[in-house]
Order: C-alpha cells, then structure tokens, then sequence
C-alpha cells in the first residue's frame, strides 16, 4: 500500500526544471529582490513552538556520547579579543587538536577561530593536523568599511594561510533595502577567498525578524557562501535556536532546489552541553543526517570546549571532576 | 514494555531508549467505586480488567457500577450538595478548587505516568499537555468561584444542583478537569464517569480530592461500561448532564433527556478542516498539520482530520508533510522520545481499520509512515491519503485515529465550501500570513473553534465547544460557567 512521495503529482510529463539549470542563479537586483519575497514567511509563535518542543527531546546514554562526541568535532574553538596574545593563540590551537591530553579518544575540534593578524602564527601551530584556521575579516564585526578595506582584510587573512573566512554582512544596507549591495559584497569576497570556504555572518541579532533570517540566509546561500553563521558574538542577542531552526530549513531546502548542500554555523552563546545537543537535535530533525558533520554544522564558541570535556568524562566515570582539571585556553 | 526503540528515518544521530520510570507511580491491584469521599466495592462485585494498550498486559481490575451504585452515588453528591457544598461561600470552594490544582501540579508526574500506561498516549503529551493543562483549568475555575455575581449572569447566579459528568478515554484526566472545575466552582456536586478503558487517573484523582480534604460527596467516582454511564443519565436525582464522547451515544442521551427537565452539554465528534492558503507560512503549517492530526494518535474530537490545501502549494506541502510523517517517532509510549503512541483499544484499532480500508477502496492514495510497529499491542502507523474527494467516507467520517485525508481547493470559496460541508462542526485551521483572508474565512466557517496558523490550542481561559453534530454548550471560559448555572 506504501507509495512514494512524487505519486500524487498529476501528471508528471508537466514538471518544468528552471532552477536546475545552469548558469547565475541571479542576473539582477530586481530577480534577487523577487527570488526573496517569493519566499514564505516564518510564523514566529510556530517556530518558537517547535523549538521548545525539539529541545523536550531527552538524550541519554550512548545517544550522549555520540552527540557529545560530534559536538566536540563541529567546535570552531574561537579567540576574538583585543587583548588576544600570541601565547593565548598558541594555547588555544594545541588545545584544539588534541582537546584532552589524558584522553586521546577525544576528536580534535573542526577549527579554530583568530583575527587575521593571528592566521599565520595558527597555521603554523595547527599544521600537519585536521585542524582548520578560520579567520574573521570584512571590517569584523561591524562590517563597517569601505569595500576596498573588506577586500584586503580578506586577502591578507587569505594569504596568511586561512582555511575559512567569516565574513559579516552588511547590515544596514540590508535593513535599508539594498539586497543587491550585500549581494554583491559576498559575491565579490568569496572570489577573494579563492579556495578558502567562506562563512557568511548574518548577524540576526540585528536582523531580529525570522522572515530577515530567512531573507538573508537565501540571500547569502544565492551569492555563493559555503557556510551561513548566525552571530559575531559581539552584539546582545547571539545564537538561538529558533533562529537556528530558521536557518537549517533554508539550506535543506536550498539544497532541495538546488542540489547544494550549505553549512549552517551558530556562534555566541553557548556554553554548555546541554545546549549544544538541543543544536544538534534541530539539526537531525530539520535539515537531517546529512548535515551532522563538522564540513556542515559549527559551533562557534570557546567555553562549550570545557563543559563538552566535562560532560563527556563524566559519562565515562560517572562522577564529575572539578573545572581545574581543564585548562583555560 | 515494548523494546523496539521508537524509529526515525531522519538522522544518524541515534536516540537511545529514554523510558520515564514507572516508580512514580503505584498502581493498586484493584479500584472500588469514589462514593461519599472513600472508596467501596461495587454492590454487584463485579468488576472488568483494565489493561495497558502498548503491550497488552493488565494494570488493574476497576468495579463495574450498577444502578444500585449509580443510586448511591447520586445521594451521596445530593447530600454534600444540600448540606455542605450549596451553602459554603464561593471563597470558599475556591480555596478547594486551588487546592486540589497544586496537588494535582505536587503529583504530576505520577499522573502522567499513570495516564499513559492506562491511554497509550506519549509520555511527552501527558507530561507537557493533559497534566498541566488539568491543573490550570482547576486554578482558572478556582478564580471565578467567588466572582460568579461579576460574569454576566445575573446578580446571583444559582448552581443546578447534581451534575452526572460523563468523560471520554481520549484525555481521561484532563476531561475529568473541564468537568469538574467549573462544576465545582459554580457550586454544583457531581458524579463523574470516566470511559471504561481508562479509569485510572480518575482513581488518581479521588486519591488527590481526599488530600484535599474536599467534603464527602461532593465528588463521586463511578466506574464501569456503557450501562453505567446510561444509569447515571437516567438517573431522576441528576440535575445536569455534561457529556464528551461519539454524536452517537450523545444522541442517544439527548432522546433519553427529552422529556425530562435535566440541562445537558454535549461535546461530540467532529472532522476538522486544516485550510492552508497558498500564502502560509509553509514549514510551521507542515508542524500544525502534523500537531492537528497526528497529536494523541489522532484521538481528538477536533483533530484536523481533513487537509485542505490550496492547489498552486499542494505537491509541496504534501512533500513537506510526508518527509515530517516519516520522521515521527512511533513506538513505546513511555519512551520521552515518542511522538505518537499506542491506539486505546482493540475496538478503536479495529474502526480505524475499516475506515483506512474504505479510503483504499474508493481510490485515494495511502502513504503510510515507515516506521516500525512494536508486536504487542494496539498500533496503526501514521497514515495519509492524498487524492481525497469530498464524496470518501475518509473525507465524510471520524476516524480517531491518525490517519490524515488531504484534499485541495482553487478559490478561498471553495476552501469554505468543503469544510463546511459536513455535518459535524467543532474545529478548523486557518494558515494564511494574511490577516484578513484569516478573518475572512473564520467568519464563514461553521465550526465552535476556528485557530489561525495554529491547531490544537487548549487553554482554560477560551471556550471550546461545537455547532450541529458536534454538540452544544461550551467549557473552558466565562461561557464554561453558564453549562453548571441556572440561567
């Protein structure tokens, strides 16, 4: 009696491919601005609704231990501080690659995360490891500079040796409307970046709509990102995971449409274990199986590293050991 | 207990078993009848096995009441009603009612346990929803007790004097509380009968009315089959009847009652109609549709049993809504990972059934959840049909059960066209990012509730109830007051 999916379609000689083919997937700020209003709106009360629901999920067991596990190997250990010393970024990458060094079972975290005049003194620590140097650029984390200053800000962080590149939006111009100027701005960094992966920061602190979350992840995912990330970590609101699940439902179905899977990266905020397997949660059970990986899903955050190491000795022994066990950095 | 974990496709994150313990609770070998604030065998000693519907195993033997014990029932709350509970101050009853909804929040866990190993229904659902619901309609009601002279019925509005309260097994507590609560409050006694299938939290609930002291009598539990709950309804010594069940057995009460001078609110089936427009907010619309039809395995009076959607989105909410179906997590109830849980009972499983067959044979299209099914027990995988005409008995009967029949409209008039033509009226959605198109159909749709981009909202503050063979009367409210008032 099962049937597939597709078998309701009436007549399945009618489907046209458009999206499908090749060629821009934009060619003008009015297709843009059309291609974004086409898209449905979010219902807050809902997503806020499914969210708390998702979050009453309980796992426990080996189920933790793997979720533990993969929240550890998704870590984009960061550092973004005026005060960041060459010792701080030396510490913070050793600890990235091997996160505890009683306990060689522990995955190395996906990256770590520095200012780009930090990049080469990381890459140099990290080298030889999994480990990826992730580098902020575009006048972070206001985004407030001239295009010419975004653009070196990248190639000098891009020469430095960056895997990756986060780069923020700006966000007045997308706030006032100018879709294609912030377009453009990812479309032309991401020809900077060369190979390096490129994270898009929507900063939806200052978005505060999901209908702008979802507005500026399609807008970020059309101009070429390999990643959208929700947060610089330096406005009030940081990552949420209703704001979380608006973005994960944007790259599924993107990639629905258009057969290209985008990472989703949530930064600042989250510090505990608990917290970031509610992450991974949303992420099983919107965009899927799929996106449970580091090259798909990143927590940006330097504190979580801990908590995770915390939690996951405890499974193992069943007692918990005091915070000094761990070092700081 | 089933060992099947509860499956889900979507994933590689895999949730292990995490079973909420049955230590909470303790359930006695058997349960007499609540009759005068304690406990006593039925007079017949006759009494019927109540057994869980996720693995069939017996919990409990329940007593069967006759008339006799219907009888002594009826006295015992005439009794409390003339000397006791139609005397006290309104202040006073409140301080009961709030009472009896902090022991109900002190003792929730152990009625959610006891409800679902009695229902079937997910431990998520009793925990998150019947329980805490239960106690805010008591702590709602308890509110207006003293205030009654201020809701709009006159300066001194009476009670009616013995309320026969009879509840259905799809929420056997939370009924039990839309009943009571507002009973109470106004200053009527009742006796309530909960379904035969799942009495056991309403065993709870004397066990919490005697810690609260509540006066003998002013409520009484009687337990049993269909006999009982007609004994109570033909009972001369009943003021009230308040009845949540099938149009057919209210049909029934409503004939029996005719020439009588007994009040009676009926609260009756009903198939719903989710009416998405092709401006909806898509990914929590495909949650509603899933919330509308799919909460309590679809054992709600107001499900949203009928999908209709608009013709430009329908291929992609049914996409939408089938990835979603086979994602849901169906197996152990007592599992807090469960989405959907065990049917109540063999005869439900059974109508189910028939009526999935029916919309086979008139040619809809049946796509059925891949999820696994435990071996014991009562179970039917989340189900829908899609290419439903408005003529299928899929489209035209109640199922209760979890089993979604998807149909589509081109205009707005249409959409209102098909939802209101059937003969039931209680509930409808509305999905539309358009308030007035939202307005313009609620205003047009003959049902007791219309919820916009939402479905499946309870809350005591707001009347729920239905039109035509949906039923009469309304609870939850100020208008849940009026069904308990002599007005």
């Amino acid at each position: 009696m099962k049937s597939k999916v597709g078998d309701h379609a009436q007549s399945v000689d009618n489907v046209v491919t458009l999206v499908t083919s090749p060629g821009p997937r934009i060619d003008s700020e009015a297709h843009l601005v059309a291609t974004l209003k086409a898209l449905p709106g979010v219902d807050a009360v809902g997503v806020e609704a499914r969210v708390a629901k998702l979050a009453t999920r309980s796992i426990k067991t080996s189920a933790k231990k793997e979720a533990l596990d993969l929240a550890l190997s998704m870590v984009d250990l960061t550092t973004l501080e005026g005060a960041d010393t060459f010792q701080k970024v030396r510490s913070l990458c050793t600890k990235a690659m091997l996160p505890d060094p009683r306990d060689a079972s522990v995955p190395s975290v996906a990256a770590v995360c520095v200012y780009p005049d930090l990049v080469a003194l990381a890459k140099d620590v990290v080298k030889g490891s999994s480990v990826k140097v992730a580098s902020v650029a575009t006048a972070f984390p206001s985004g407030r500079a001239s295009m010419k200053v975004k653009l070196a800000d990248v190639e000098e962080a891009v020469s430095a040796g960056a895997d990756e590149i986060d780069m923020v939006i700006d966000r007045g111009a997308f706030l006032s409307g100018q879709l294609g100027r912030v377009y453009e701005e990812i479309v032309a960094v991401k020809e900077a970046c060369g190979t390096a992966h490129l994270k898009v920061i929507l900063e939806t602190g200052e978005l505060v709509t999901y209908d702008n979350v979802r507005k500026a992840s399609w807008l970020a995912m059309l101009a070429g990102a390999d990643f959208i990330k929700t947060s610089t970590g330096k406005v009030s609101v940081s990552a949420t995971r209703p704001v979380a699940l608006v973005m994960l439902e944007a790259v599924r179905d993107f990639a629905d449409v258009y057969g290209q899977k985008i990472g989703v990266k949530v930064a600042g905020g989250i510090r505990t274990s608990k917290d970031a397997i509610r992450y991974l949660v949303l992420v099983n059970e919107t965009a899927g199986s799929a996106w449970l990986s580091p090259d798909l899903f990143r927590f940006g955050a330097s504190s979580l590293l801990n908590d995770l190491l915390m939690q996951r000795q405890k499974l193992a022994s069943g007692v918990y050991v005091r915070s000094d066990e761990f070092s700081v950095d | 207990m089933s060992s099947t974990p509860p499956s889900s496709k979507l994933g590689s994150l895999d949730y292990a078993p995490a079973l909420e313990s049955k230590s909470s609770a303790t359930i006695a070998a058997h349960y007499g009848l609540f009759i005068e604030g304690a406990f006593r065998e039925a007079s017949s000693s006759q009494s019927f096995s109540s057994i869980n519907p996720a693995t069939e195993e017996e919990l409990t033997t329940i007593s069967q009441a006759n008339a006799a014990d219907v009888d002594a029932a009826v006295a015992s709350a005439r009794k409390a009603y003339d000397s006791v509970w139609s005397k006290m101050p309104g202040a006073e009853r409140g301080k009961y009612l709030y009472r009896i909804a902090r022991i109900i929040q002190e003792r929730s866990r152990e009625l959610a346990v006891v409800e679902t190993l009695d229902n079937g229904k997910p431990i998520r659902e009793s925990r998150d929803v019947d329980v805490p619901t239960a106690a805010a309609h008591f702590f709602y009601y308890a509110g207006w007790a003293d205030k009654l002279e201020h809701a709009g019925f006159g300066p001194s509005p009476r009670p009616l004097g013995v309320a026969g309260q009879i509840v259905p097994w799809n929420f056997p507590l939370l009924m039990a509380a839309w009943k009571l609560a507002p009973a109470l409050a106004t200053g009527n006694t009742c006796v309530l009968k909960p379904a035969e299938t799942t009495s056991l939290s309403a065993m709870v609930l004397a066990d919490i009315l005697q810690q609260a002291d509540l006066p003998p009598g002013v409520v009484n539990i009687i337990t049993g089959d269909g006999s009982t709950g007609a004994a109570l309804v033909a009972h001369p010594g009943v003021d009230k009847i308040a009845f949540t069940g099938s149009t057919g057995v209210g049909r029934q009460i409503q004939r029996s009652l005719a020439t009588t001078t007994k009040h009676v609110t009926l609260e009756l089936g009903g198939k719903g109609a989710n009416i998405v427009f092709d401006d909806a907010p898509l990914d929590e619309t495909v949650e509603g549709i899933i919330d509308g039809i799919f909460f309590n395995q679809g054992h709600v009076c107001c499900a949203g049993s009928r999908l209709l959607v608009q013709e430009s989105i329908a291929d992609d909410i049914l996409a939408r809504l089938l990835r979603r179906v086979d994602q849901l997590r169906v197996g152990d109830p007592m599992d807090k990972n469960t989405d959907v849980g065990a049917i109540n009972s063999a005869e439900q499983l059974e109508r189910i059934r028939v009526l999935a067959n029916a919309g086979d044979e008139e040619g809809a299209t049946r796509y059925t959840s891949s999820c696994e099914l435990p071996k014991k027990g009562f179970w039917f995988a989340p189900t829908v049909f899609s290419n439903v005409a408005q003529t299928h008995r899929i489209a035209r009967e109640e199922i209760f059960g979890p089993v979604l029949s998807v149909l589509t409209f081109r205009t707005p008039e249409e959409a209102i066209a098909k939802a209101n033509n059937t003969t039931y009226g209680l509930a409808c959605g509305v999905w539309s990012e358009k308030g007035s198109r939202t307005l313009w159909a609620a205003q047009r749709l003959r049902a007791g509730v219309v919820w916009a981009n939402t479905y499946n909202r309870f809350d005591p503050t707001s009347p729920f109830g239905g039109v035509r063979e949906s039923g009469f009367g309304r609870e939850g409210g100020r208008h849940g007051l009026e069904g308990y008032l002599d007005v």
